[in-house]
């Protein structure tokens, strides 16, 4: 009903931009205020809708999908939330994914993060992931296949400490367990020892700081997830091959979801995203067919 | 000697960061270490001096009755509660249990207020793109004009939109492989050529830095 609803409204709202496209075209352009409503309809209306668009897979999250199936189970896989709720809308979804594979896939996931709400990020996505059925039956354990050692200051340099030992940066975890009492992590001193490092990041420290020390200086294995406005930064490394894949904002994560065939929220919201770059691009033609219009009206 | 100290411990730690880069041994490796455990100890220490800073700040206001004062008081009573809660819960909790923990005070703090009131200043960008790029995003010249096109055709292809589209016609999406193709080719162009003149402006300016010819960062000219 709700989704009915919510369809009907949407096409009143693309047919009303006939409308703004006659207002402008007449040299009335709309408010500030109404382009702010159209935006927040187009953005909420296609939520209700419950719709998901068909994402083509592409090239550069293939690339990460066939790293993580190389991995064999028991794997030890490091996860590194580099971000904060602001960024969680585009990076959230690629973490419960990565969760709901990586257990899936009896992968040892080791938990971090170079910001401060990183971890919190890190276990909401690992509680969304123990949702799944087929993950609880599994009865994971914490501290034997998966730990959170939480958060720690020094950006780029904790990086750099933990090329030589991760203990150094963390001798306890996030819930104050040393990190020699971790069964987890009995064989883990070094980057040596990590099949895959995971990084979601939104910034710096992020994706470009664990490219240039962790692979680059210590060899690891590092595919990314990031917001879209972070990931042209990243594309010269995923090019020159130091970065094993990359999902590039919403996009990203509905690929990654529809690749590793884990339905999640970003499946759902990348239909929203889709309805909303329609009515951006709509507001760009109209906004220049009004300023031709005006220019041949002056010119003449 | 308030200046020379800092003067040299920047030299020294500077020149041991190169040169362990390229002779990852000893001693160099070993002083490295050291001086990762002073950087995350100093940033540390940072986090708390901000905190102290924004006190400092808001109760400056507070005093003088400026006015946003009543602002300023709400940071400083958000502030201490977080505190507060965060401490109680990482204390309360017993061994073995982290303040962040799911069903923790903080942990409801986080989720129901923090998390919405960031998510929401984060989508407020959504609302002045859309107003900005129907108001001035022109094809004025001819930069501005391949800057809409590229914009344009990485917007519709960055999402299933344009494919949608051509569905009818054809289940090649020609145009997700065409922004994958700006973002592949031209872009990365443009960002590694943007990332070398950053790089090498970095190396020129630490390299100032670690001869002592640029103290700006000591109170120096």
């Amino acid at each position: 009903m709700v989704s009915t609803i919510a369809t009907v409204l949407m096409w009143i709202v693309g047919l009303s931009m006939i409308y703004v496209l006659y207002r402008t075209i007449n040299g009335h352009p709309i408010e500030r205020r109404v382009v702010f409503l159209y935006i927040g309809l187009a953005i909420a209306l296609p939520l209700l809708m419950q719709k998901t668009a068909p994402v083509p897979v592409t090239a550069d999250v293939q690339k990460l999908v066939d790293a993580l199936d190389e991995l064999t189970p028991g794997s030890k896989v490091l996860a590194a939330f580099d971000f904060d709720p602001s960024s969680a809308p585009e990076l959230q979804p690629m973490g419960v994914a990565f969760m709901k594979y990586a257990f899936k896939h009896d992968f040892k996931v080791i938990v971090m993060g170079l910001w401060p709400q990183g971890p919190q990020q890190a276990n909401q996505a690992i509680e969304d992931a123990m949702l799944d059925p087929l993950i609880a039956e599994k009865n994971l354990v914490y501290g034997v296949d998966y730990v959170n050692l939480g958060y720690q200051a020094g950006a780029e340099f904790v990086i750099q400490s933990m090329g030589s030992d991760f203990k150094r940066m963390f001798p306890l975890d996030d819930r104050h367990i040393a990190y020699d009492s971790l069964e987890i992590l009995n064989d883990i001193t070094n980057f040596s020892n990590i099949d895959f490092i995971f990084n979601l990041s939104a910034g710096k420290p992020g994706t470009v700081e664990w490219i240039q020390i962790a692979v680059d200086r210590f060899g690891a294995k590092c595919g990314a997830g990031n917001t879209a406005v972070q990931a042209p930064q990243v594309y010269p490394y995923l090019r020159s091959g130091q970065l094993t894949g990359l999902l590039g904002g919403m996009s990203g994560g509905a690929e990654f979801e529809k690749a590793t065939n884990e339905k999640g929220q970003a499946s759902t919201f990348i239909f929203a995203q889709m309805i909303s770059h329609a009515m951006v691009i709509a507001f760009i033609i109209m906004g220049n067919i009004a300023f031709f219009m005006t220019r041949k009206k002056k010119k003449a | 000697m308030r200046r020379e100290i800092p003067l040299i411990i920047t030299t020294i730690a500077g020149l041991v960061f190169a040169i362990s880069y390229f002779i990852p041994h000893w001693p160099f490796v070993e002083a490295e270490s050291i001086f990762g455990d002073w950087i995350a100890i100093v940033q540390a220490f940072a986090i708390w001096l901000g905190a102290l800073n924004l006190i400092k700040v808001s109760l400056e206001k507070i005093y003088r009755k400026k006015e946003d004062a009543f602002y300023s008081g709400i940071i400083i009573v958000c502030l201490l509660v977080t505190l507060g809660i965060g401490f109680y819960d990482g204390f309360s909790g017993g061994a073995q249990s982290s303040f962040r923990d799911t069903g923790t005070t903080f942990d409801w703090l986080y989720r129901f207020i923090y998390t919405p009131l960031t998510s929401t200043m984060f989508a407020m960008l959504a609302f002045f793109v859309a107003s900005a790029s129907y108001r001035a995003f022109r094809a004025r010249n001819f930069e501005a004009t391949l800057l809409l096109i590229a914009g344009f055709f990485v917007m519709g292809g960055r999402v299933p939109l344009f494919d949608l589209a051509l569905k009818p016609f054809t289940d090649v999406p020609y145009f997700s492989e065409f922004a994958g193709w700006i973002m592949a080719y031209p872009l990365t162009a443009g960002m590694t050529a943007i990332m070398i003149g950053i790089a090498l402006g970095i190396m020129s300016s630490s390299l100032r830095i670690i001869l002592g010819i640029e103290r700006s960062h000591i109170g120096g000219a």
